[in-house]
């Protein structure tokens, strides 16, 4: 349906081989890597950077990019963490909130909503740089975190808030049925709905899009609002496999998941890309680790390494794009 | 061909091949020292392909190109450069916050012993290369305060000042007044005196006689003609081009104009920054359903702010009131403008206009595609089957609904714009240049196009800067120079000579008289 359909199968299909040799390679250097449990384990890594990366790809498809992600996730984790424990405690109005474990979660994604609502308005009202704005969010969402949590874990959240993390269902985790059920709804939502479409026509030309009548602040305001929002569903299970808020969470992890975005294909500059390459970049990070992990590489090198395929998956990527950047 | 001068650039056979589209085959053309080829074709034809292989921007699948007798093979633009081939792109490629010096040596910069940039002999050589030109602005003037001809100029003097002996010129002047085309003239005559060759490119036939020397007319991908100017008629030519019998451009039908569908009072927009204080300035106009008005100015003349003005584009910065049928409307988006059924084609197809990676159908459907939308979710199938008709009724030529608009000639996707628009049934259609880079086939059935239009009841604003093109089409001429209203005519009262006496500003008028 894209114009571009013939070079992102493409692209995918050399995802997908680079995805199979390494699977293959990995099977025969490690006997613990082609296993049930080993294979869960790696999905089960993996979903919380494709909670965040497929919000990133919305968000980088549109045209921009959102460095807050990663702060969002700690912020709304230890909001939830809060609230569950300790309840809103609100002196002026004289009165304790206590909130259940569903109520936790809710606040944790409208928090993370909320946020990334802030980012999408900073951007559209005042024609701050998406790069800038979200740059501030993750600095005040690090910053309201510890504020929130006095910079000390909040520890001990209950067995039905920890379900969530380490929970199953039919013998696949919770973690990952959230991942693919998310995966599953922002495929068909790029793909088939018109919000997708006008996220492509956005991210292609804004300038077009605007004159053509598309309210291209509104839809850059809710794919803000999106990547927030999924960004504190990751918050939730990163908070529920630990049984604990961490302050520092989610440290870093906005360049794991622009990483997950680019090798799986996605143009930084807007227009092009889908949730599906994602979702394979986020495997090919995901069983990296873990294969250089069983084979007892030193997290040192594994950095090392990982940023070589980086470099490597946007080199291919860009070889073969060149002549249709001319 | 004659022989008299030495043939600088030959290309034979070339032929390019692009995903789905074969460019050229078997295309060339010959440059003589101190001669002007004009190169002709419709839009499609291949000729900035052409351009892009002689001047190295991508290599040809096969053919040969021969620099001064010498078989070459450019890899890339800077190999090209040194052997003497310049091109000045439609799209100007300066840098507008360097100045015309940094701009001129670009990536040739001289330096000093230090290995520094040596800024003084940049901008005393710069100097001597716009004296070439007749250029008269400082080497230290930045790119971005310069209008759209001096522009051009610099352009050519930075292919001049990278020791060019054979100059491309594409489509150079169709961004200039009539001011700034003289004096581009004046500077290829001063050119072709040295001994420079030049490629022409061009869909203007009175810009020929002036400067040409030899004609190359193209038509899908291959040369189908060429001789002297003498020998070509422009009949000839034109048919060359068409492949068949060219009739005559355009006839307009007498409409019944019908009531009055959209009026505007004190259309005001402020500039920021250089210049005159406003873009457009207490601007008001009014049109009847089926009729056409053309609005004809020079460019710079605040035409384009004024349609963006009427379609809510500049809804913070704009002052004056709009009415749609006799009511006041409020336009705070394009959104809002296209509620009320106004549309809008920009001048600037590929900037404003389409979104390129998307393909034909993509993009028609855009503003339409809540009508095969159903819970949140395109049905691709009654899209198509929705936005066929409008692309069929304008004749699009494109393999297929999925093509890439981006592959599409520059008259094919202004017909994709004017398919999409159609689509959400306007009752008001803004047509900004219209026909800007089009060649002459094409325009005619953009002609009739509007021509039908305006028949069904559509109220069409047509701005242009061609006025042949304005007096044909229009019912009524709206004239505007510096951001005002100067004149308004109906079509009896439009004379050539009255139009332009309206659009030209003061000075001129001073200056001419």
């Amino acid at each position: 349906m894209n114009s571009a359909t013939l070079s992102e199968n493409l692209n995918r299909f050399r995802s997908l081989l680079a995805l199979g040799l390494m699977v293959i390679a990995l099977s025969f250097l490690s006997e613990q890597f082609l296993t049930p449990e080993n294979g869960f384990n790696i999905l089960r890594q993996i979903s919380v950077n494709l909670c965040l990366s497929i919000g990133m790809t919305l968000v980088i498809v549109s045209g921009g990019i959102d460095l807050s992600v990663g702060a969002i996730l700690g912020l709304a984790g230890a909001v939830a963490a809060g609230l569950l424990k300790n309840g809103l405690v609100l002196p002026p109005l004289g009165v304790a909130l206590v909130f259940t474990t569903t109520g936790a979660i809710l606040a944790a994604v409208l928090v993370g909503g909320a946020a990334g609502w802030i980012n999408g308005f900073v951007i559209t009202r005042f024609r701050i740089p998406p790069f800038v704005a979200t740059l501030g969010m993750l600095s005040i969402a690090r910053g309201l975190t510890m504020l929130w949590t006095g910079g000390f874990p909040v520890t001990g959240l209950g067995e039905s808030f920890g379900k969530l993390g380490t929970g199953a269902f039919i013998g696949v985790p919770m973690p990952v049925w959230i991942m693919l059920v998310l995966a599953g709804i922002f495929v068909v939502v790029t793909k088939k709905a018109r919000f997708g479409r006008h996220l492509y026509a956005v991210g292609g030309n804004e300038r077009a899009a605007r004159l053509t009548g598309l309210r291209v602040n509104r839809i850059k305001v809710a794919v803000y609002t999106l990547a927030g929002a999924l960004a504190g569903v990751a918050g939730l299970i990163v908070t529920s496999r630990l049984d604990s808020a961490q302050p520092n969470a989610g440290l870093g992890y906005e360049l794991d998941s622009i990483a997950a975005v680019v090798i799986g294909g996605t143009s930084l500059s807007g227009g092009r890309g889908t949730v599906m390459g994602t979702v394979l970049g986020c495997l090919i990070i995901g069983v990296l680790n873990n294969g250089l992990f069983l084979l007892n590489v030193s997290p040192f090198w594994q950095q090392v390494i990982k940023g070589g395929v980086i470099l490597l998956a946007v080199a291919i990527d860009k070889m073969n794009t060149k002549g249709e950047d001319e | 061909m004659s022989d008299v001068t030495p043939c600088l650039l030959e290309a034979e056979g070339i032929v390019k091949t692009f995903p789905g589209v074969k460019a050229l085959s078997g295309a060339g053309l010959q440059v003589h020292a101190g001669r002007l080829v004009a190169l002709l074709g419709e839009n499609g034809a291949g000729k900035s392909t052409l351009m892009n292989v002689l001047s190295g921007v991508f290599p040809p699948d096969s053919g040969t190109i021969r620099v001064r007798g010498e078989c070459v093979q450019f890899t890339d633009t800077r190999e090209a450069q040194e052997r003497g081939i310049g091109i000045v792109h439609q799209e100007l490629n300066l840098i507008p916050y360097l100045s015309v010096a940094e701009n001129v040596f670009l990536g040739r910069e001289p330096r000093t012993w230090s290995g520094l940039v040596d800024f003084r002999r940049m901008e005393e050589e710069t100097s001597q290369i716009l004296k070439r030109v007749d250029l008269r602005v400082k080497p230290s003037e930045l790119i971005s305060d310069l209008r759209v001809g001096q522009q051009q100029l610099v352009e050519i003097a930075k292919a001049l000042a990278a020791d060019a002996r054979v100059l491309i010129l594409d489509e150079p002047t169709s961004s200039l007044s009539s001011h700034e085309v003289d004096a581009l003239f004046a500077v290829v005559r001063e050119l072709k005196a040295e001994g420079v060759g030049l490629v022409y490119i061009t869909h203007k036939f009175e810009e020929l006689a002036p400067i040409c020397d030899e004609v190359v007319v193209m038509r899908d991908g291959e040369r189908v003609g060429s001789g002297p100017l003498g020998e070509m008629s422009r009949e000839r030519i034109v048919q060359l081009m068409a492949g068949r019998k060219s009739k005559e451009l355009f006839q307009k039908t007498d409409t019944e104009v019908g009531k009055e569908v959209l009026r505007a009072e004190g259309i005001s927009l402020p500039a920021h920054g250089v210049g005159r204080p406003f873009l457009v300035d207490k601007v008001s106009l009014s049109l009847k359903r089926g009729e056409v008005l053309g609005i004809f100015g020079l460019v710079g003349a605040g035409r384009t702010e004024l349609l963006e003005c009427l379609f809510g584009v500049h809804a913070g910065a704009a002052s004056g009131e709009v009415f749609i049928d006799g009511e006041r409307a409020f336009f705070r988006s394009p959104a809002d403008a296209i509620e009320a059924r106004l549309a809008f084609a920009p001048e600037d197809r590929k900037r404003d206009g389409l979104v390129l990676p998307m393909s034909v159908l993509e993009n028609a459907s855009l503003p339409t595609l809540e009508k095969s939308t159903r819970v949140g979710l395109v049905d691709t199938a009654r899209e198509s089957d929705f936005i066929r008709p409008y692309v069929d009724r304008f004749r699009v030529k494109t393999p297929s609904l999925r093509q890439a608009v981006v592959n599409l000639s520059g008259g094919n996707q202004q017909k994709v714009i004017l398919a999409k628009w159609l689509a959400t049934e306007p009752r008001i259609l803004l047509l900004d240049e219209p026909t800007r880079g089009i060649d002459v086939n094409a325009k005619r059935e953009i002609y009739s196009f509007i021509d039908e239009l305006a028949k069904a009841g559509l109220g069409l604003v047509v701005v242009s800067s061609e006025l042949p093109e304005v007096l044909a089409l229009s019912d009524r001429v709206m004239v505007m120079c510096e951001g005002r209203k100067t004149a308004e005519f109906t079509r009896a009262e439009a004379t050539p000579e009255r139009v332009l006496h309206a659009a030209l500003p003061d000075e001129a008028n001073v200056l001419e008289s």
